[in-house]
C-alpha cells in the first residue's frame, strides 16, 4: 500500500490549532515576564546577597537545571495538592514554566552581571545613587544586552518544553494536536502539522524578542 | 489495602531508572555516531549537503522533543514498521541528540583557525587526513565540555519517553504515585534520582570547561 497522506482533515480544524497556538504564546509570554523577574531577583541575590541567600538560590538553580521539566510539572500539579495547594492545569503550567525559566535566567543573567566593570559601579556610587538604583540603572541594562541572545534561546526552549503541559490537560498547542488526531485518526499528518506549527512559533518568538529587546529593555 | 514504605517506592523507582540510563546511553551513542556523520556532511564543502544538515538541525532544535516523539511513534507505524515505545524513543532521542551534537561540534570546528586547514592542505593531505590528524584533535579539546553538558539534556529528555508509554523513571513514578496515593513523595524521589544522575555530569562539564578555558 503506498503511503497516502491527507492534510485536509487537519486543516479544516484550524480554529482548534489557532486557539492552541494562542495559548502556547500566552503561557510563554506570562512565564517569560514572571520568570524573567524571578531570574533578575535571584541573579541579584546570587551576585551580592547575604551568604545564606546565595546558597539558597544556588540550590534552587541546580535542582531545576538537573531535573526534567515534566517531573517539575507533575510535582506541582499532582504533588502540591497533598499540601492543600490545588492548582488548575493552566496555573500549574505557568508556575512550572516560571520556576523553570527563572532558574536558567538566573544563571544567564549572573554571567552578564558579573561582567560589569567594577569602575562603573564605583562611579555610580560616587554619584550618590542608591544600591537599588545602581543595579537597575547601571548594572542591569548592559548585562541584559550582553546575554540577550542566550536569554532568547532559553525562552524559546521553555516554549518548546511547554508542549508537555498538554499532558496535564492544559489546552495549548500539543493538546489541540492530540485532540484533532483523536477525532480524525490521522495521527501522523496531524503531528506533522502540530510540529511545524511549533517551528513557526519558535521562529516568530525568536525574531520578536530580538526586535523587542533593544527597543524596550536596554537600548541600542 | 497494602501499605507502601518509602523503600518500596525507592526500590521500584531504582529498577525503572535502569531504563532511563539505558535509553540515555543509546541516544548519546547513536547521536554521537549520527552527529559525526552529519558533521562530515556539513564540512564536505558541498552546498546541498550543508543546506540539508542546516535544515535538519533547525527542524530538531526548533520543535519540541515531545512532538518529535509522537511523530516518530506514529510515523514509523504509518511506514509499516512494527513499532514500540522503546524503538520510537530510541530513534527519536538519537535523532534529537545528533542534531544538537553536530551543531556543538560544528562550532568547535569553526573555532579552529582557517590557516590550519590551509596549512594541512598545502602539505597535500586529503580532506579525511586533514580532518582526522589536524582539525579533530584541536576541535575535540573545545568540544568536550559542551558535549558532556549536553548529556544532561539527553538524560532529562528521556523523561519524555514516558508520554508515549515507555516505562522509565518518570512513567514508573506516575504509576507508583497512582498506587500509593503519595504523588508528592514519589515525584520528589523521582526528581532526586534525576538529580543524582545529572548533577555529577553537570559538575564534571563545568570542571572541564574551567580546565580547558
Amino acid at each position: 500500500m503506498p503511503l497516502q497522506l491527507d492534510f485536509m482533515s487537519i486543516l479544516v480544524q484550524w480554529p482548534l490549532l489557532l486557539r492552541g497556538a494562542a495559548w502556547t504564546i500566552a503561557l510563554t509570554a506570562i512565564a517569560t515576564l514572571l520568570g524573567g523577574m524571578l531570574g533578575i531577583v535571584c541573579a541579584w541575590a546570587r551576585a551580592g546577597g547575604p551568604r545564606a541567600l546565595r546558597w539558597l538560590v544556588g540550590g534552587y538553580v541546580e535542582i531545576i537545571r538537573n531535573t526534567p521539566f515534566i517531573v517539575q510539572l507533575f510535582f506541582i500539579f499532582f504533588g502540591l495538592p497533598e499540601l492543600g495547594i490545588r492548582l488548575s492545569p493552566m496555573t500549574a503550567s505557568i508556575l512550572a514554566m516560571t520556576v523553570n525559566l527563572g532558574a536558567y535566567a538566573t544563571e544567564i543573567l549572573r554571567a552578564g552581571i558579573e561582567a560589569t566593570p567594577r569602575g562603573q559601579i564605583e562611579a555610580a556610587e560616587s554619584l550618590a545613587l542608591t544600591k537599588a538604583q545602581v543595579f537597575t540603572r547601571v548594572v542591569l541594562p548592559p548585562a541584559l544586552k550582553k546575554v540577550w541572545p542566550a536569554l532568547v534561546s532559553q525562552i524559546v526552549i521553555v516554549m518548546l518544553g511547554s508542549a508537555v503541559c498538554g499532558q496535564i490537560s492544559t489546552e495549548e498547542l500539543s493538546y489541540a494536536t492530540n485532540l484533532i488526531q483523536s477525532r480524525n485518526f490521522r495521527a501522523f499528518e496531524t503531528y506533522i502539522v502540530g510540529t511545524l506549527s511549533y517551528l513557526g512559533l519558535a521562529i516568530l518568538v525568536r525574531n520578536l524578542l530580538y526586535w523587542a529587546g533593544p527597543r524596550f529593555l536596554f537600548g541600542r | 489495602m497494602p501499605e507502601f514504605t518509602l523503600w518500596d517506592i525507592v526500590r521500584n523507582l531504582l529498577l525503572a531508572a535502569r531504563w532511563t540510563v539505558a535509553l540515555s546511553f543509546i541516544a548519546f551513542l547513536g547521536g554521537t555516531v549520527f552527529g559525526l556523520l552529519l558533521l562530515l556532511m556539513r564540512l564536505s564543502g558541498r552546498r546541498v549537503l550543508e543546506r540539508l544538515v542546516g535544515i535538519y538541525v533547525q527542524l530538531f532544535q526548533g520543535t519540541p522533543l515531545l512532538m518529535q516523539l509522537f511523530l516518530l511513534y506514529f510515523g514509523l507505524a504509518v511506514m509499516g514498521v512494527n513499532t514500540s515505545a522503546w524503538l520510537a524513543a530510541c530513534v527519536a532521542l538519537t535523532l534529537y541528540a545528533s542534531a544538537y551534537l553536530t551543531e556543538i561540534w560544528r562550532g568547535a570546528v569553526a573555532a579552529i583557525p582557517r590557516g590550519q586547514w590551509e596549512a594541512s592542505a598545502s602539505l597535500a593531505l586529503s580532506f579525511g587526513q586533514q580532518f582526522r590528524h589536524i582539525i579533530l584533535p584541536q576541535a575535540l579539546r573545545i568540544a568536550v565540555a559542551p558535549t558532556v553538558g549536553f548529556l544532561v539534556q539527553v538524560v532529562k529528555g528521556t523523561a519524555l519517553a514516558s508520554v508515549i508509554g515507555f516505562v522509565e523513571l518518570t512513567k514508573a513514578g506516575g504509576m507508583i504515585a497512582n498506587v500509593t496515593y503519595e504523588p508528592m513523595l514519589t515525584y520528589a524521589c523521582v526528581a532526586a534520582m534525576y538529580f543524582v544522575l545529572c548533577f555529577p555530569i553537570s559538575l564534571y562539564a563545568r570542571a572541564l570547561e574551567r580546565k580547558l578555558a
